[in-house]
């Protein structure tokens, strides 16, 4: 027979916490009232619909006869995306190291983590603008944008890896007189290489779509011919862009895949 | 436990280039008698209350020492505080009369290289080959852009072969250390700490993590190779048959003090009571 009253001499088999219901009762309401307030309505949703019907018929057919500008415009892209990783990646080594307060005293994490959080408080369009307004208009603008956006990803998970580590073998090569790089060398990097080069591959992939979209407020790339395809309606080219960026995308996807296999 | 303790004061800035660039390979003289002397030794993680309390003793060339004890005792800690992976609270530790206790930065790290040590679980770097394990007993003589690059003297190369050879592990040097069972990794950890040519050699419970046949044959490899080089030996050890077995002499630790310290032939069940506790699981 089954007891549905879960009462036993020893009191309740589970404690009900009514502080987490009425937590989850509290978020309910709090999205109800805040679709309400933004007028998120089923009605605007459908009308949406058809508009976005309208658009999508005015693509096609794709646009593909400025070609060598979408070509140009797609090398530098590409180009942005490899010189921010390429750089992004080396820095947020070292940076990834200091942060890690497994190894590290807290005078040295301290700066580090601020330097982390400093980089990923803004997202990348807001680094871009900022950009834009120091260095000008150009791939530099973007280059730097994602240095910054690199830094601010792998630093992070890379001082999070570290701080995930056996300290086991640190504690056998500090015990055979080992120097501290040595230490890091040998008993540090071999158990974090393989998460950091997913890591880099991650966010290299990253890198290639944002620099897709930094171009948008004037730091280089094919952002900037989208929007401008996007402002003059010529929607057809503009498809050819989205698909020419679709692909891109695919491409760097299966070569990061590729990668990874390598180094499993 | 021990790393709080061991890593962060570790960080030495100010010898970062000097380490990078100019490290000799020093070679031990070797015509002195290894020796391994602890001299009224004490330890308190809580002031007042001293886990190690005035501990002094002795070992000198191929003598070995089993140190047991209650779980808790201070066994770990005492063999920390050997090479300062622990800093004692007071007293001196001298390995071939070198006080240890009062070095630190370089001196300390330079000390260490003469102190060798192995695990309960055995601390081998699991991604790295099993000759990259044993080499790393050699990372405090060579510059870290020469380990990097894996540039040892030929000689280092050639001594890590011989002692995988005498560990029985040759045929594995390339395989990664996680490949191996629990008792051939405690032998690379063995080959790595005999590689550094230690005047002293501590083993932290190393038999704990293995089956009984596994354990008496690390037990008699670690002896073997201690006795050969004139290796004085220390072990942490739960196992008091085993420590009877191959010792030449047993300390007994409790309450923070040594309250036997004497041949195992000698050691009765009256002094394992003493120092255990009970008697019922004598029996």
């Amino acid at each position: 027979m089954i007891n549905n009253s879960k009462q036993t001499a020893y009191g309740d088999a589970f404690k009900v916490n009514w502080w987490i219901r009425a937590g989850w009762v509290l978020v309910v309401c709090y999205i109800l009232y805040a679709a309400n307030y933004l007028d998120v309505s089923f009605a605007r949703f459908i009308a949406g619909l058809g508009n976005g019907a309208d658009f999508l018929a005015e693509m096609v057919p794709v646009n593909f006869s400025r070609w060598q500008l979408l070509v140009s415009n797609l090398l530098e892209t590409v180009e942005i995306a490899v010189i921010a990783s390429a750089f992004g990646i080396f820095f947020s080594l070292p940076i990834g190291l200091l942060a890690a307060r497994n190894l590290m005293p807290s005078w040295l994490t301290w700066p580090a983590r601020l330097f982390i959080v400093l980089c990923r408080s803004f997202h990348p369009v807001i680094f871009a603008i900022l950009f834009v307004k120091a260095v000008g208009f150009g791939p530099l603008a973007g280059i730097l944008t994602l240095i910054f956006a690199s830094i601010g990803f792998v630093g992070k998970l890379f001082a999070e890896a570290i701080e995930e580590i056996s300290l086991k073998p640190v504690e056998a090569l500090q015990a055979s007189g080992a120097p501290f790089i040595s230490v890091i060398l040998y008993a540090v990097l071999p158990q974090v290489q393989n998460r950091f080069i997913g890591f880099s591959s991650y966010q290299f992939d990253a890198n290639l779509r944002n620099s897709t979209m930094v171009g948008i407020v004037g730091a280089g790339g094919i952002g900037g011919t989208l929007f401008a395809a996007f402002q003059r309606f010529d929607y057809d080219f503009l498809a050819a862009i989205l698909l020419s960026i679709i692909a891109l995308v695919m491409v760097s996807e299966f070569i990061s895949l590729r990668i990874k296999g390598v180094f499993q | 436990m021990a790393l709080d303790h061991g890593l962060l004061p570790f960080f030495p800035l100010s010898n970062f280039f000097r380490n990078m660039m100019s490290m000799q390979n020093e070679s031990s003289g070797t015509s002195v008698q290894r020796s391994l002397k602890i001299e009224n030794l004490v330890k308190e993680y809580v002031p007042g209350k001293p886990i190690l309390n005035g501990i002094s003793f002795e070992v000198q060339g191929t003598n070995s020492v089993a140190i047991i004890g209650p779980s808790g005792t201070g066994k770990s800690t005492l063999i920390r505080c050997v090479n300062k992976l622990i800093p004692p609270t007071s007293g001196n530790v001298y390995v071939s009369g070198e006080n240890i206790t009062q070095l630190s930065g370089t001196a300390l790290r330079k000390a260490r290289r003469k102190i060798g040590m192995v695990f309960q679980e055995f601390n081998l770097v699991e991604r790295l080959s099993v000759m990259e394990n044993v080499l790393c007993g050699r990372l405090g003589y060579i510059a870290p852009w020469r380990a990097w690059l894996r540039k040892y003297p030929q000689e280092e190369i050639n001594r890590a072969f011989e002692l995988l050879d005498a560990v029985g592990l040759v045929e594995f040097a390339h395989q990664r250390a996680d490949s191996l069972s629990g008792g051939q990794r405690q032998r690379v950890g063995i080959a790595r700490a005999i590689i550094q040519e230690p005047h002293v050699l501590l083993a932290d419970e190393p038999t704990s993590s293995l089956d009984p046949k596994t354990s008496v044959e690390i037990m008699e490899l670690l002896l073997e190779l201690s006795e050969e080089r004139g290796i004085p030996f220390i072990i942490n050890i739960h196992d008091v048959e085993l420590a009877k077995r191959y010792t030449s002499r047993v300390i007994g630790l409790c309450g923070g003090g040594i309250v036997y310290d004497g041949s195992p032939a000698e050691l009765s069940n009256d002094n394992l009571t003493e120092i255990y506790g009970g008697a019922s699981w004598l029996q």
